[in-house]
């Protein structure tokens, strides 16, 4: 995916949020959806099974409007975060820009987290993606849960972010944290922009 | 005519709420860096909220950081009046040129640039200007550039292409934030809840807002007590519950959708940033070639555009322009030097000078004088009296610039000089890569003169300096010319530097030849002289037969005993002596041999008188061009022929 357009004057960013099943992709996304007015923000596509579990994606498509003479849109995607739909996020990996990395701040979802931070190092491989190229921040959520169930970002950070990217504290119900990894992302992959432009 | 900026118009009195931050941190912006940010800044919004404090806050700030710069404000209609009167008076330059010497232009109510067309132009013109001087632009309007009725397209792309940003209604927060802070200007001090309540009322700009303000502070100061709440609604004709619910809301909405937009305006400065990335490569590129001695020019204007569409495309272009230009050149350079250092090789904006001056140099720089290909070393004669030159020859062929250099052919007019050079050369430039000079010393003169004369030496030089072989036929007649010899030695100490070869066919032997300069002489001993010397028995036999093949004559060797025999000098003499035979016996139509020829080349009257035929008596040698003036006309036709001739 062309990131810059300078062509067309387009700045295309596909945000990928990825992490082990219900660890809060979709809220997040159901956040952000809320808090853009409505004439900036596409229709969220979500596809979700009857109990309200991810089956394929969520897309949010949001437009930033002209930007240095650049009209600029973000496309938001989570992946299933269930074991056995790893084709599907694989697919909706393809073409990211940047990975939003959500994980579960409960203490008994620690192996879930590494597990698909795992995965999501394989998923890039195969489609030739070295994660260490990859924006990516992390995101421990649902850090609004009593102290004794959950993990504190210090110590998710010793146990998840080797690579010491950036990571946010959030409570994507309540919206905590979720514009902060938005934009943290944002601005990692627009740096990257900067450095090496593909276009 | 210009309005001064209004002090109470700042960025400090400004109320920032989520509808406008944008466009404040965008001014702001603007005013710490004019022109280099967004140029032009471009807002929006509808009538009465903050446009005109943007654009003058905009403008004190960037005064209070720079009090050297010239800022303009004006709105659209000023700049109308003033280019009108301008243009009345006959002032209309000393108008443009006092607008393109502001740092800052800010104007104001843009939007009344529909339907007039003059205006647009001049404000494009101006607006392109300031561009590309670097000087900051900021609008305001109360539509985007697109809406505005009647624009040029060209003005709607070059508002668009800075930062186009619109402010919204205030929010709740935002109407009690200005609330307050007006009446605390105005040193007014409502009951708690007064203000509030004035805020949940739905306006649609601040200037309304400011107008219900003003009725409660005039209301408030007429009957002398404080205001509240109730009075406040009674007076703005509210109604107490039915705004308050949307209005919560609209304020949790505000609040929400605040946001969004704070991350919307980090995006902005991100992706400024990160898009500003480009004019470091352009930068770069420019350094670059600059430093390489190219002119730049398509890249600076590059920069000067505020976001220029495909600046890579645009680089990788230039990049291409400019290798195609060092190729030019190059190739210029080994026709002729002093063309290659042109500046039109050095301006990717004039590729098409350039391949014009290319062509041009390639189409005069025609490779030497190449060797006649009327003499192939295979049909020349071998025999004894030149079996020297030729085996040197051959050396030469096999081993050029090695073995022989110079090689000087000597002999006597019409021995094959010239055929065994021609020769040499043609098998010389056989070879790959070969490029050989071979013509005659008389041409090699004119040539030179030619180009004194063009004022093109260098171009003639650098001709010669390709060549890897020069052959010059009869170097006696550089006799007298010194400026060919002086040309000649040099070239000469460049051809054997470089072991490329160079043969010379001389009459005699070189120590010999008067008007040569001893350095030259010295060089062409220096070598091998060769000698051909008078054809002998065998050569003549040999030539004889070669000969009468090709005129299709049966060979007798009665005739060629006799033929062969006779006191002949050189080969060329030969030829003509046969010529002459062969045409008797065509015109007699007998079959040539022994007798006929003795009957013709020693004088039997008879045959001369008959020999007239209805041609001219120019025998040209089937050997090649005219040589010498043995050659040109050897029997006139009788004078009755003649006679005859002149009738037709």
């Amino acid at each position: 995916m062309s990131l810059v357009n300078f062509t067309s004057r387009e700045i295309t960013c596909k945000i990928v949020y990825y992490g082990p099943g219900r660890s809060g992709k979709t809220t997040n996304l159901h956040y952000v959806y809320g808090r853009v007015p409505e004439t900036r923000r596409g229709r969220m596509v979500s596809l979700a099974t009857q109990t309200d579990r991810t089956l394929f994606f969520d897309f949010l498509p949001i437009d930033l409007g002209q930007i240095s003479g650049f009209s600029t849109r973000f496309q938001l995607y989570t992946v299933p975060g269930q074991v056995y739909y790893n084709a599907t996020r694989r697919l909706v990996l393809q073409g990211a820009d940047g990975v939003v990395f959500v994980g579960d701040s409960q203490a008994r979802q620690l192996d879930e987290n590494i597990e698909s931070l795992q995965n999501l190092q394989s998923n890039l491989l195969e489609h030739g993606v070295d994660v260490r190229t990859m924006p990516l921040v992390m995101q421990y959520n649902k850090q609004d849960l009593p102290h004794e169930l959950i993990l504190t970002p210090p110590e998710l950070d010793d146990a998840l972010n080797f690579r010491a990217v950036p990571s946010f504290a959030a409570d994507a119900l309540h919206g905590r944290g979720v514009f902060e990894t938005l934009k943290g992302i944002s601005e990692l992959v627009l740096k990257k922009l900067a450095a090496g432009s593909p276009a | 005519m210009t309005s001064t900026l209004n002090p109470r118009f700042t960025f400090e009195t400004f109320v920032v709420g989520a509808a406008n931050r944008l466009a404040v941190t965008a001014g702001r912006t603007v005013a710490e860096n004019p022109g280099s940010a967004y140029n032009p800044l471009f807002i929006y919004s509808g009538s009465g909220l903050g446009k005109t404090h943007v654009l003058m806050a905009i403008g004190h700030a960037a005064k209070a950081l720079a009090p050297q710069l010239n800022i303009e404000y004006l709105t659209l209609d000023e700049y109308v009046e003033a280019f009108h009167a301008a243009i009345a008076a006959g002032q209309g330059d000393a108008f443009r040129r006092r607008f393109q010497n502001v740092d800052a232009l800010l104007v104001d109510d843009v939007q009344f640039l529909t339907n007039r067309k003059e205006m647009q132009a001049e404000l494009l013109r101006l607006t392109e200007a300031l561009q590309q001087a670097g000087h900051q632009i900021v609008l305001a309007s109360d539509r985007p550039p697109a809406e505005i009725a009647d624009l040029d397209e060209r003005l709607i792309s070059r508002f668009s292409g800075g930062l186009v940003v619109d402010m919204g209604i205030p929010d709740y927060e935002t109407r009690v934030a200005i609330l307050r802070r007006k009446s605390e200007e105005r040193g007014s001090t409502f009951q708690p809840g007064v203000l509030e309540t004035v805020a949940k009322s739905e306006f649609p700009n601040v200037r309304e807002l400011m107008g219900a303000l003003n009725r409660i502070v005039a209301y408030q100061a007429v009957n002398d007590t404080p205001i509240n709440a109730e009075a406040v609604r009674q007076l703005l004709g509210v109604s107490p519950a039915a705004p308050s619910a949307p209005s919560a809301a609209a304020s949790s909405a505000a609040a929400s959708s605040d946001e969004f937009s704070q991350f919307l305006s980090d995006v902005t400065v991100t992706v400024g940033k990160a898009v500003e990335a480009w004019r470091a490569r352009v930068a770069e590129a420019v350094l670059r070639w600059e430093g390489e001695g190219y002119r730049t020019a398509r890249l600076e204007k590059l920069l000067e555009q505020e976001t220029p569409a495909a600046v890579d495309e645009a680089i990788a272009a230039y990049v291409q322009d400019v290798d195609r230009l060092k190729a030019l050149e190059a190739e210029v350079a080994a026709f002729d030097p002093q063309a290659a250092g042109g500046k039109v090789f050095h301006d990717p904006d004039r590729m098409e000078d350039a391949e014009a001056a290319g062509a041009r140099v390639r189409e005069g720089a025609a490779p030497p004088p190449a060797p006649s290909a009327a003499f192939p070393l295979e049909s020349y004669v071998v025999g004894p009296s030149n079996e020297v030159a030729l085996s040197a020859a051959r050396d030469v062929i096999a081993k050029p610039g090695k073995k022989y250099n110079p090689l000087v052919i000597v002999g006597k007019s019409g021995l094959g000089k010239t055929h065994l050079l021609n020769a040499i050369g043609l098998e010389l430039a056989k070879k790959k890569g070969a490029i050989v000079a071979c013509l005659s010393t008389q041409g090699f003169v004119d040539e030179l003169i030619a180009a004194i004369d063009g004022n093109r030496v260098d171009w003639w030089r650098a001709r010669y300096r390709r060549a890897t072989a020069l052959l010059l036929d009869d170097i006696q007649l550089l006799a007298g010319k010194e400026r060919t010899q002086e040309e000649l030695f040099n070239l000469f100490n460049q051809f054997l530097d470089a072991d490329r070869q160079l043969i010379f066919t001389a009459p005699a032997h070189p120590n010999t030849l008067e008007g040569l300069e001893e350095r030259i002489i010295s060089r062409l001993e220096g070598g091998l002289v060769a000698e051909v010397s008078e054809p002998d028995k065998e050569l003549r036999r040999h030539a004889l037969e070669r000969f009468l093949k090709t005129q299709h004559v049966p060979t007798d060797v009665a005739l060629l005993d006799y033929l062969a025999d006779r006191p002949i000098d050189s080969v060329r003499s030969l030829t003509g002596t046969v010529q002459r035979v062969v045409e008797a016996a065509a015109a007699q139509d007998v079959p040539l041999n022994a007798a006929l020829a003795r009957d013709v080349l020693e004088g039997s009257p008879s045959v001369r008188r008959t020999s007239g035929l209805r041609t001219s008596g120019i025998v040209v040698s089937s050997a090649g061009g005219v040589r010498s003036r043995e050659k040109m006309v050897w029997d006139w036709p009788a004078s009755s022929d003649r006679v005859i001739e002149d009738l037709r």
